[in-house]
């Protein structure tokens, strides 16, 4: 039979289990609205960039772009966006579930974020290179990704590059989702924001003629490599929300259980508690009444 | 008439007012834009980018980019965007010099093109910098 004495040193560890993780819960949250803001201040260069493009596509007619080259796949390249630290719930576990669905013998990763390069280098499998992001993603490491793939691609190491990353879709959804990067495909239009899963529509229609310098062709070329930065960009800040709000949920859980372990607890205490006085109530009596 | 300048990157909208004149790097010289310019597109190359309101001029240091300029509007998408009175000097110079030191060294070529690129980063910055301060 447990004593007093556990039962308090326990109620006592548990509070200060579920304080630390109140805490961890709250900074995930203010974290995780900090990265939705992130996100949205992104939707003006995005909508330019659209429009941008949207002239330049029709502009250049029939255009060509060593970036647009499909080949047969023989070597593929994976940018893999995990987190940096973990306790947030499965995210990581369902994200690496798909990363190593991915043959090990044609695969290289690129990876984003300490946990997937562990898993990389745990499982055997190529890492090309780690690179880290902030927890508000900067534009510099989105381009170093990028321009890292864009070189792998151009070297014929890869004959394709996707992205596996983790889908902001509310806060309470987040889903493990491959996109290709890698030849560039249809030019889609660009998202901004985080949430939802639209998938990228066409661009719209440029409404005015533009001149162009020096011509529509050199403007796409050189807007290609930026139109790649800015998807990576896009990625890493939806992979950046749903960490948090992963966070913020898996912490929630173990506050409400740290909580309700308390209140078990407390019970128990205060059962035991009564137990002992009435037994004590009971000797006391007993013993008076012995003397008599 | 005016223009209304707009300069957005990835991170922010650094920049958005109405302005009568705008002198930007373009890749093919720097040009200067007035109201009613017809519509083009082009390159930009890091560089200054100077705002001529109300008689004053407003320094802008920015990084390569796009520009789309219509006839009430000039557009610049670009990397890095900075007003001259928000660069520290001192931040940038140590950058430059940083850059510069590296690019001494051996470098693959992946790494030399982002050396070079925060150099012409932080070269375009001080270039504004000592300028609006003359």
């Amino acid at each position: 039979m447990p004593n007093t004495r556990d039962i308090r040193r326990r109620i006592k560890s548990v509070k200060n289990t579920a304080q630390i993780t109140k805490a961890m819960q709250m900074v995930a949250s203010a974290k995780m609205r900090k990265a939705q803001q992130a996100a949205l201040s992104g939707r003006p260069y995005a909508e330019l960039m659209n429009q941008v493009l949207a002239a330049a596509v029709a502009g250049a007619g029939d255009f060509q772009h060593p970036l647009m080259e499909a080949r047969e796949v023989r070597k593929r390249a994976v940018i893999l966006i995990s987190t940096d630290k973990g306790l947030c719930g499965g995210l990581n576990t369902n994200l690496l579930r798909e990363a190593a669905r991915f043959d090990k013998d044609t695969t290289v990763y690129i990876c984003a974020g300490r946990k997937g390069a562990q898993f990389i280098a745990r499982s055997k499998r190529e890492l090309a290179a780690e690179f880290s992001y902030k927890d508000i993603p900067a534009f510099a490491e989105a381009r170093a990704i990028s321009k890292f793939a864009q070189d792998l691609f151009l070297q014929g190491k890869a004959d394709s590059v996707d992205v596996l990353y983790t889908n902001f879709i509310s806060t309470l959804v987040q889903k493990p989702e491959i996109r290709p990067l890698l030849p560039v495909g249809r030019i889609q239009k660009l998202e901004s924001g985080v949430g939802g899963e639209n998938v990228g529509e066409d661009l719209g229609v440029a409404k005015q003629e533009y001149k162009f310098e020096p011509g529509a062709g050199d403007v796409l070329g050189s807007l290609l490599p930026h139109y790649v930065n800015y998807q990576v960009f896009h990625y890493l800040q939806e992979a950046k929300a749903s960490e948090q709000s992963s966070r913020m949920v898996a912490m929630k859980n173990a506050t409400d259980n740290a909580m309700q372990l308390i209140k078990d607890l407390t019970l128990e205490y205060n059962k035991l508690r009564q137990a002992n006085i009435t037994k004590e109530l009971l000797e006391i009596t007993t013993a008076a009444m012995a003397m008599g | 008439m005016t223009l209304k300048l707009e300069i957005v990157t990835p991170e922010a909208r650094i920049y958005s007012e109405d302005v009568d004149f705008v002198t930007l790097p373009g890749v093919e010289g720097d040009m200067g834009i007035y109201p009613r310019h017809i519509p083009l597109m082009t390159q930009l190359r890091a560089g200054e980018v100077v705002a001529r309101k109300g008689g004053q001029d407003f320094f802008l240091a920015v990084g390569d980019g796009f520009v789309e300029v219509t006839g009430d509007r000039v557009a610049i998408l670009t990397d890095m965007a900075i007003r001259s009175e928000n660069i520290d000097e001192q931040k940038v110079e140590e950058a430059r010099s940083r850059a510069e030191a590296r690019l001494k060294e051996k470098l693959s070529n992946d790494e030399q093109a982002t050396v070079s690129a925060s150099l012409a980063h932080s070269l375009a910055q001080l270039h504004v910098k000592r300028r609006t301060r003359r």
